[in-house]
């Protein structure tokens, strides 16, 4: 029987009803008295020199009250990165100023250059209209292999070149790599793109300043993952404002997939120009210009190498890849095709030797950073692919080759540095076969065939790596940042709680999840649980949402925090049952003495604490309030085995997605009902970027893809029903609640399903391609197809 | 700036506008009810939908004065009084149609106007419906779910959860 409360239950979601009714609280329904709007004049060009920015005619419009440029920002911080990678040669790695407005030069289409602020939003739009920009257009470099090139123009004019870094992982194990391809039996060779995507939450972005002249009090409304992250960032390195006179808020928020934790110049903006125009000042975001001013995701160019002994053994794997970084660093960009994808190419293999070789790329666009799964998905998207390769090269079924190389003993360490805690790789693939129905799939084929289709099947299996940690690993790798996560209990004299915690849900559902935690715990209705998130001035210093490690990490720290409260209650308990405390325990919201009927219900206690007359003061304090932080030992390692069904139409090239199973690895489930919708909400990025979505640019650098006209986002009619399994636990071993985490699988997983199933259906139409880039577009399928 | 005078869930509202002010513009700044959402500009994304004298439109389509005399309704007035969900809104908490509720008004708007006129649809009329309908965070699985179980269908058929 499924559980009906607490963890294990499929509780519905406490958030929806704000959510249906229209009483959603986001960023732009936020309006401080007295606010004026603000709006971005953005470089419309690539690369250039700015000359000048003439903005007297536009400070005389109607209702202007300030008009910025880069030169009020030249005392200000750069925005900063929050990750430093260190090269193969042991050199850190080129780091480029990021000024709020652009200044000297403009290297993206989407630049800031100024910056109006007005009575109303229409006002500040006309006004910028009345700018007078003069800027001397330089060559763009897009390419990225063009840009690392001698005589290719530079985007920081100060840096040695576009090279940001070239990493080498691990640099010692090179030798015995290029060795043991020398000594192979076979070797499968494959280069692909991983295109670059834009991550469109629907919400678009927006951030409210406000400044309080009297007390010097900042406060930054933003759509946010992690407030604590931008608080400190923007105070510390930005505008020089300590924590205690700036409090960030992210209320509700629309939506995130990774490009909603970075820390955006727009914020510093409006909280640098509320307090220079004395009163609150909004950004709201177009599409339009998010398209341009969110950080994208992806966009690698990958050689990959896989070397096989006789009997098909994998013996070792060599990756060379290029990674877009734009024009500048986004917070935490040249972590991820480093310690997020690096780290994850031994993927559900026992592959002895692994090198893999990135060159991070400064280019003119639009800045590159994590994307739902960052870096997990290109590692995952190459190797499978490349396996899938292999097996067709070796005339071997892709599902044996992969079974035969799987992981088997756990822990397991790879030759990447990471250790994998726990996994049952050959149980998810059990599973998958179950539900992908391979042995009817020759009768699908055939009924496809029957209409004039082609009718393909793939499969893929992922790893990945969640809840990055521990905070003094990361450092080590260059994380200028700690990755704990925070949480406050406290407990009201009736008996309700609330629980502050530093995680933050922005469509996860932790409001209704971590409440099923903690009434679990304590043997309560989850209604007497309130999850607090998402404001500093009520939360811990927490690291916010990000790499599915809310439950993993913040939860953990919730379970620690609430551990604390019971300890604390037990001892009340104890002296309100005259017992001794190794005798008293708590099970479904009371306090028992073993061996008795003796008991003191959960509110009689939490009261006692706050009106403490009989009460124990001499030993504890009154009040029941804990917090915890959490440093988790290790990552968690959820995985899983995909596989996608899709029908072709050789006369057009269209590819439609008719059967998606996966089975998933997520460790122990808290709510079965969210779980699954955020595989659903991963399995549809997934196949969006492997059939649909493209961020494209020509070679001027210009934007081609700024709008959802140009941008393809996956419809209701482009998608299936999913067919979603997490049945196949194994624990994690190093936190309390023995979860992994499941926002980012869905997306890691499927690109190379869908590839590998569409090249399949393709083979059966007798034609052998041994790749197709994402997107698989008709036009992509029919050209392979006619080539 | 002219006068412009509406009904919104059935309550006379007025107010000043621009000629360039869009129904949505009046809905969230003028009169406050930001349930409506702007998701785009483009008129792609549909987190704007509501009903303009009983038919679906995108509110960022629309100017306000073309929607003056109009009987206007929003998802601020789809709830009963007492804040009872209605079948829609309850069949999309039930089967988990959304996640962060950006563009779950609009799908709202959106699939009360398919029942509507549909009141029975087939799978791939919904699908076909939602296109002007973009969600970020469901895959659209549990949505269309939501919408075939709002209109009485037997959705036991489609995978659990």
């Amino acid at each position: 029987m499924p559980k009906d409360h607490g963890i294990g239950a499929s509780s519905k979601r406490r958030e929806d009803v704000r959510f249906l009714t229209g009483e959603g609280n986001y960023t732009d329904d936020i309006n401080v008295n007295g606010q004026a709007h603000v709006f971005f004049l953005r470089s419309d060009i690539a690369h250039g020199t700015l000359n000048s920015v003439d903005t007297s005619a536009a400070e005389g419009m109607p209702g202007v009250v300030k008009v910025f440029t880069g030169a009020d920002f030249e005392a200000v911080g750069s925005v900063p990165c929050g990750w430093q990678v260190t090269d193969k040669h042991g050199e850190p790695m080129q780091e480029p100023r990021h000024p709020v407005l652009a200044h000297g030069k403009v290297r993206h289409v989407g630049e800031p250059i100024a910056a109006v602020v007005a009575e109303t939003l229409e006002q500040a739009r006309d006004a910028a209209e009345a700018i007078v920009v003069d800027i001397t257009d330089l060559p763009a470099v897009v390419d990225m292999k063009e840009a690392v090139k001698a005589d290719a123009p530079k985007v920081h004019d100060d840096l040695t070149s576009n090279l940001c870094y070239d990493w080498g992982f691990v640099e010692e194990n090179k030798g015995a790599v290029d060795a043991a391809f020398e000594e192979a039996a076979h070797v499968t060779t494959l280069e692909l793109v991983n295109n670059r995507l834009v991550a469109n939450p629907m919400e678009p972005r927006v951030a409210v300043g406000d400044y309080a002249r009297g007390t010097g009090d900042h406060t930054l409304y933003t759509t946010s993952q992690n407030p604590h992250v931008i608080r400190l960032l923007m105070g510390a390195f930005v505008l020089g404002i300590p924590e205690h006179k700036l409090r960030v808020v992210a209320p509700d928020v629309g939506g995130g997939f990774g490009t909603k934790i970075f820390h955006y110049q727009e914020e510093a903006f409006v909280t640098f120009a509320a307090k220079a125009c004395n009163r609150a000042v909004k950004w709201t975001s177009s599409r339009s210009e998010a398209f341009m001013s969110d950080a994208h995701g992806r966009d690698h160019v990958t050689k990959i190498e896989l070397a096989l002994d006789k009997d098909n053994n994998f013996t070792a794997l060599r990756t060379d890849t290029y990674a877009n970084m734009g024009a500048y660093l986004s917070t935490f960009a040249p972590s991820v095709p480093t310690w997020l994808h690096g780290t994850l190419m031994a993927g559900n293999y026992k592959t002895p030797l692994i090198y893999v070789n990135v060159k991070a790329v400064f280019t003119n666009t639009v800045p590159v950073d994590a994307y739902r799964g960052a870096g997990r998905p290109e590692a995952t998207y190459q190797l499978e692919r490349l396996i899938d390769k292999c097996a067709h090269e070796l005339k071997v079924d892709p599902i044996k080759l992969r079974r035969q190389n799987f992981v088997m003993e756990f822990p397991y360490a790879t030759p990447v540095a990471v250790e994998y805690d726990t996994g049952d790789y050959v149980a998810t693939m059990d599973k998958l076969e179950e539900m992908a129905d391979i042995a009817g799939f020759q009768k699908r084929r055939e009924a496809s065939e029957a209409k004039g289709k082609l009718r393909g099947f793939g499969v893929n299996c992922y790893i990945e790596a969640c809840g990055i940690a521990p905070s003094n690993l990361v450092g080590q790798l260059g994380a200028r940042a700690g990755l704990f996560e925070s949480c406050t209990v406290r407990v009201n004299a009736t008996g309700g709680l609330v629980v502050m915690t530093g995680s933050h849900s922005h469509g996860q559902g932790h409001e209704t999840s971590f409440s099923q935690v903690v009434a679990d715990m304590i043997g309560i209705p989850e209604e007497m649980v309130e999850i607090v998130h998402g404001d500093t001035a009520n939360t811990p210093m927490g690291m916010g949402t990000y790499g599915s490690r809310s439950l993993a990490v913040g939860g953990s720290a919730m379970v620690r925090a609430t551990e604390k409260i019971i300890a604390k209650a037990t001892k009340i308990a104890s002296h309100l049952l005259e017992a001794s405390e190794s005798d008293v325990e708590l099970k479904d919201g009371a306090f028992t003495v073993a061996g008795t009927d003796k008991s003191v219900a959960w509110g009689d206690v939490t009261l006692a604490a706050y009106v403490p007359h009989n009460y124990p003061l001499e030993e504890i304090e009154p009040g029941l309030e804990e917090t915890a932080f959490y440093d988790p030992s290790n990552f968690t390692y959820p995985s899983g085995a995909y596989a996608c069904e899709v029908e072709l139409d050789p006369e057009t090239g269209q590819v439609t997605v008719e059967r998606f199973s996966a089975a998933d690895d997520f460790g122990n489930i808290v709510n079965p009902m969210i779980v699954t919708g955020q595989v659903h909400g991963g399995l549809a990025q997934g196949i969006g970027q492997a059939l649909l979505e493209n961020c494209a640019y020509d070679s001027d650098g210009q934007l081609l893809s700024a709008s959802y006209m140009d941008y393809a986002m996956p419809r209701a009619s482009d998608l299936p029903f999913y067919d979603v399994d997490h049945s196949c636990q194994t624990p994690c071993t190093h936190n309390p609640l023995g979860v992994k985490g499941c926002g980012e699988a869905g997306a890691i997983g499927s690109p190379a399903a869908v590839v590998n199933a569409v090249l399949d259906a393709m083979r059966s139409g007798g034609k052998d391609v041994e790749h197709i880039d994402m997107p698989v577009s008709p036009n992509r399928v029919w050209e392979a197809m006619n080539g | 700036m002219t006068q412009v005078n509406m009904t919104v869930n059935g309550k006379a509202v007025s107010g000043e506008v621009e000629g360039r002010t869009l129904l949505v513009q009046f809905l969230r700044e003028n009169l406050g009810m930001t349930g409506t959402h702007v998701g785009c500009d483009t008129s792609q994304c549909g987190a704007c939908v509501v009903h303009v004298n009983g038919e679906a439109v995108k509110s960022c389509t629309m100017l306000a004065a073309e929607a003056g005399g109009a009987d206007v309704a929003t998802i601020e007035g789809q709830a009963a009084p007492d804040g009872t969900l209605n079948t829609i809104q309850q069949a999309f908490q039930d089967h988990h149609g959304l996640q962060c509720g950006f563009c779950t008004p609009g799908m709202v708007m959106s699939a009360a106007a398919l029942l509507k006129d549909n009141p029975k649809p087939s799978v791939e009329d919904v699908r076909h419906y939602l296109d002007g309908n973009i969600c970020r965070c469901t895959g659209y699985h549990n949505i269309v779910k939501a919408i075939m179980a709002a209109s009485g269908q037997d959705v036991s058929a489609i995978a659990a959860e």
